[in-house]
């Protein structure tokens, strides 16, 4: 079966002063139904990813090779229309900021129903209708006196749920939610959290979750992706990179989180900071870094190597290091 | 003050039992908005906080946003005039018996965003050497100072001294702002959400680095953090700040894992499981954190609190010691006879009242 999303070997290059190689051949398969948690420090691409997959790239500046296919049509031939009827229909799209997805000048109620009228070829009465029920469906309190509140009306944690009220209201295949629960108070983040992932469930969508926190990624992720300078260096079924995360980057990250780390030990840090995208080294990008590093690190593109049947890595001594490690145990 | 006393840091007047700093009653509340209707409402931002914090320990401050953290460190440092309360440092009243500007010495401050602490026209050494030639340390010797400092925090003098702050990664400019606060040999670091805005691999780095430098220069922090991750990883102690009261405060460990308080208990249910098999299940507590401007009467905690009853929104609970020494609790439920049905039965001899906390 052909995947929903289809993302093959793609690259984006922002021209300018400097060029800046943001996506350096990035492949994702996404079934329907799945959720695949996108994870990376700052400036690895994953927001680029995403803004790929809507074309909200600035066109002018931006050179974009490889393919996306979303539900088996292809999102870079499309022109203008086809995007519109894409955007916020198949797929839309969350951010960190509510006020990137809502308009301050209109209500939620309307905003809703005006998504949903474009899309649907619907009366207006539906489209409150839908606005309605979607509120509902978010667990905002009070949602017909809502529907008429304009976003500055609303709290941090109100605003997030409005946001994904809209963003659901035409029932996507897809939903891109980039880091969407970073700004909130870790009370509220997790309400929200569940109650994505509760939607998720109940409307089958598949989703891909960016963000920087691993403990969130568990939280809600199938699958987990990830980043390294532009590239998918690691990706898997979520209990299998928990347990047996087999990139040297992927290592460290989960080694230096603090989760659970034993007050007076040391944190095992990755060493140095990630590479700067105008001027990437040859090879693998993490080489600097990377304690198992050797010559022949530095000389091409390495590969992606499957480690079992869901779960690959692109990294020439993974096996390596792992035999080391059982042989220490 | 003579060249050379900017190099040490000020004498220990106490002794180790004596508190590095205490913090007294104290209070600091914001007039706003209401220009159109005259209607003035107030943001009770800090209200009658008390700690302590012994030398050579950390004290980790955590709550959610807008509780009042960033205000209590301004206050500390003298940046904003407290409406009531005392600071106390190593046993003198500051404003009196030491004058703010030793204070601002001994007490140094890094704060959150590595970029907009630091002047974009200055070199990383002409950066780290400026308060010391402020403070009458000659040029030579602040520079000299400068690199040993940037050798210190993990940056080599010859590559960095002489670039500027947008040629550096966020984390090399977080080493640099540490640096900055370390030259005047301070006693006390306030470390106001230092390592939130890093990468998780350069977080790690910079935390072992804080506790390197605190070893090596003998420092205090006060650590102030919304990860309680790292708070835990970091603090000797702990206080739990809401709406601009502590509703908890103890050691760390007693914090973590036997938390009194109810919003305490949520705070640490909120955090995301690691365990792909032990997903969180049920979000804590519903809604979110009430506005700050006039904030609920009695236990401001009881608009969230499923334990809340009658007596919870209309007196507020005062901190009370609770199990392990230096916990205590600000809430009805431990308070002896406080009219809630789950209170304590009253006063037995060692159930008092505390004052100050940790
Ligand atoms: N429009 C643009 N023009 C030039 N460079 C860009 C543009 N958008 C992104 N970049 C660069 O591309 C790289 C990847 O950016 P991206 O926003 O995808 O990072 P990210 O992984 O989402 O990071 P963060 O966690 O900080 O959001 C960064 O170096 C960024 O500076
Ligand atoms: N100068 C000011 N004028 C008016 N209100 C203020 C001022 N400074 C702070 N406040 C308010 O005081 C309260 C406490 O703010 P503070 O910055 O101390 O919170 P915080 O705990 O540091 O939050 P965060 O985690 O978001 O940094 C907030 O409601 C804030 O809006
Ligand atoms: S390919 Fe080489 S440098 Fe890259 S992660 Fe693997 S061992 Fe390290
Ligand atoms: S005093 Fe009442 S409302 Fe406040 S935390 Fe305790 S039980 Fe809850
Ligand atoms: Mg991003
Ligand atoms: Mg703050």
């Amino acid at each position: 079966m052909t995947p929903l999303v289809d993302i093959r070997d793609l690259s984006v290059r922002f021209t300018g002063e400097r060029t800046v190689h943001a996506l350096n051949g990035v492949d994702i398969a996404l079934a329907r139904g799945e959720v695949l948690g996108l994870l990376g420090e700052s400036g690895s691409g994953k927001s680029v990813t995403l803004k790929a997959m809507l074309r909200m790239l600035p066109a002018r500046r931006t050179v974009i090779t490889g393919s996306i296919n979303v539900s088996g049509r292809d999102v870079l031939a499309m022109d203008e229309h086809e995007l519109e009827g894409m955007r916020g229909g198949v797929v839309s799209m969350i951010f960190q900021e509510a006020t990137l997805a809502l308009d301050p000048v209109y209500t939620i109620g309307d905003q809703i129903a005006e998504t949903y009228v474009r899309h649907h070829d619907s009366s207006w009465a539906q489209g409150r209708q839908r606005a309605l029920e979607m509120l509902d469906a978010v667990r905002i309190p009070s949602a017909k006196r809502r529907l008429d509140a304009y976003p500055h009306e609303m709290s941090g944690g109100m605003r997030q749920r409005a946001m994904i009220a809209l963003a659901l209201s035409c029932s996507p295949e897809v939903l891109l939610a980039d880091e969407p629960t970073t700004a909130l108070d870790a009370t509220v983040q997790i309400q929200i959290l569940l109650l994505l992932r509760e939607l998720q469930r109940e409307m089958g969508m598949a989703v891909i979750f960016v963000t920087h926190d691993i403990g969130v990624a568990v939280e809600i992720s199938d699958r987990l992706a990830v980043m390294y300078a532009g590239k998918i260096v690691e990706t898997g079924p979520l209990r299998d990179v928990m347990r047996n995360p087999s990139h040297p980057y992927t290592r460290g990250l989960l080694a230096s989180t603090i989760h659970g780390a034993r007050k007076g030990t040391r944190l095992e840090a990755i060493p140095g900071a990630p590479p700067r995208l105008d001027q990437l080294p040859q090879g693998c990008a993490f080489a600097p870094r990377c304690s198992l590093v050797g010559a022949d690190c530095r000389d091409g593109d390495i590969a992606v190597v499957p480690r079992s049947d869901r779960h690959a890595v692109r990294c020439l001594r993974h096996a390596a290091e792992q035999e080391a490690r059982s042989a220490v145990a | 003050m003579s060249e050379t006393d900017v190099l040490t840091p000020t004498a220990d007047v106490g002794g180790p039992q004596q508190p590095l700093l205490e913090v007294k009653g104290l209070s600091k509340h914001f007039a706003v908005g209401g220009s159109m209707f005259g209607k003035r409402s107030t943001v009770r931002a800090v209200d009658d906080v008390n700690f302590a914090v012994h030398k050579g320990e950390v004290l980790g401050i955590v709550g959610e946003s807008g509780c009042g953290k960033s205000t209590t460190a301004r206050l500390i440092i003298g940046l904003i005039e407290p409406d009531a309360g005392e600071i106390i440092l190593d046993g003198e009243l500051v404003g009196s018996t030491v004058s703010l500007r030793d204070m601002r010495r001994a007490v140094q401050m890094v704060f959150q965003d590595s970029y907009a602490s630091l002047n974009p026209r200055l070199t990383i050494e002409d950066t780290i050497a400026f308060g010391p030639t402020v403070h009458g340390l000659a040029a030579d010797k602040a520079h000299a100072r400068a690199r040993d400092l940037l050798a210190k925090v993990g940056l080599d003098p010859a590559q960095f001294a002489q670039r500027y702050p947008h040629e550096m990664s966020g984390g090399q400019r977080q080493r640099i702002n540490i640096a900055r606060a370390l030259a005047l040999a301070p006693r006390l670091v306030i470390l106001d959400e230092a390592v939130s805005a890093l990468d998780k691999s350069v977080e790690a780095q910079v935390l072992n680095l804080l506790i390197d430098l605190k070893d090596e220069f003998g420092l205090t922090y006060l650590f102030i953090s919304h990860d309680l991750n790292v708070v835990r990883f970091i603090s000797d102690k702990v206080v739990v700040m809401y709406l601009g009261e502590i509703v908890e405060a103890g050691p760390v460990e007693a914090l973590f894992t036997d938390a009194r308080h109810p919003y305490t208990r949520a705070l640490l249910a909120a955090m995301p499981s690691h365990d792909p098999d032990a997903r969180t299940q049920e979000a804590p507590i519903a809604g979110d954190p009430p506005n700050p401007i006039d904030p609920p009467p009695g236990c401001r905690f009881h608009t969230r609190c499923p334990f809340a009853e009658a007596v919870c929104s209309e007196n507020a609970p005062r901190l009370t010691a609770t199990g392990t020494a230096g916990h205590s609790t600000a809430c009805h439920m431990v308070e002896p006879a406080s009219g809630h049905t789950k209170a304590p039965a009253p006063a037995p001899a060692e159930q008092e009242i505390v004052e100050c906390p940790t």
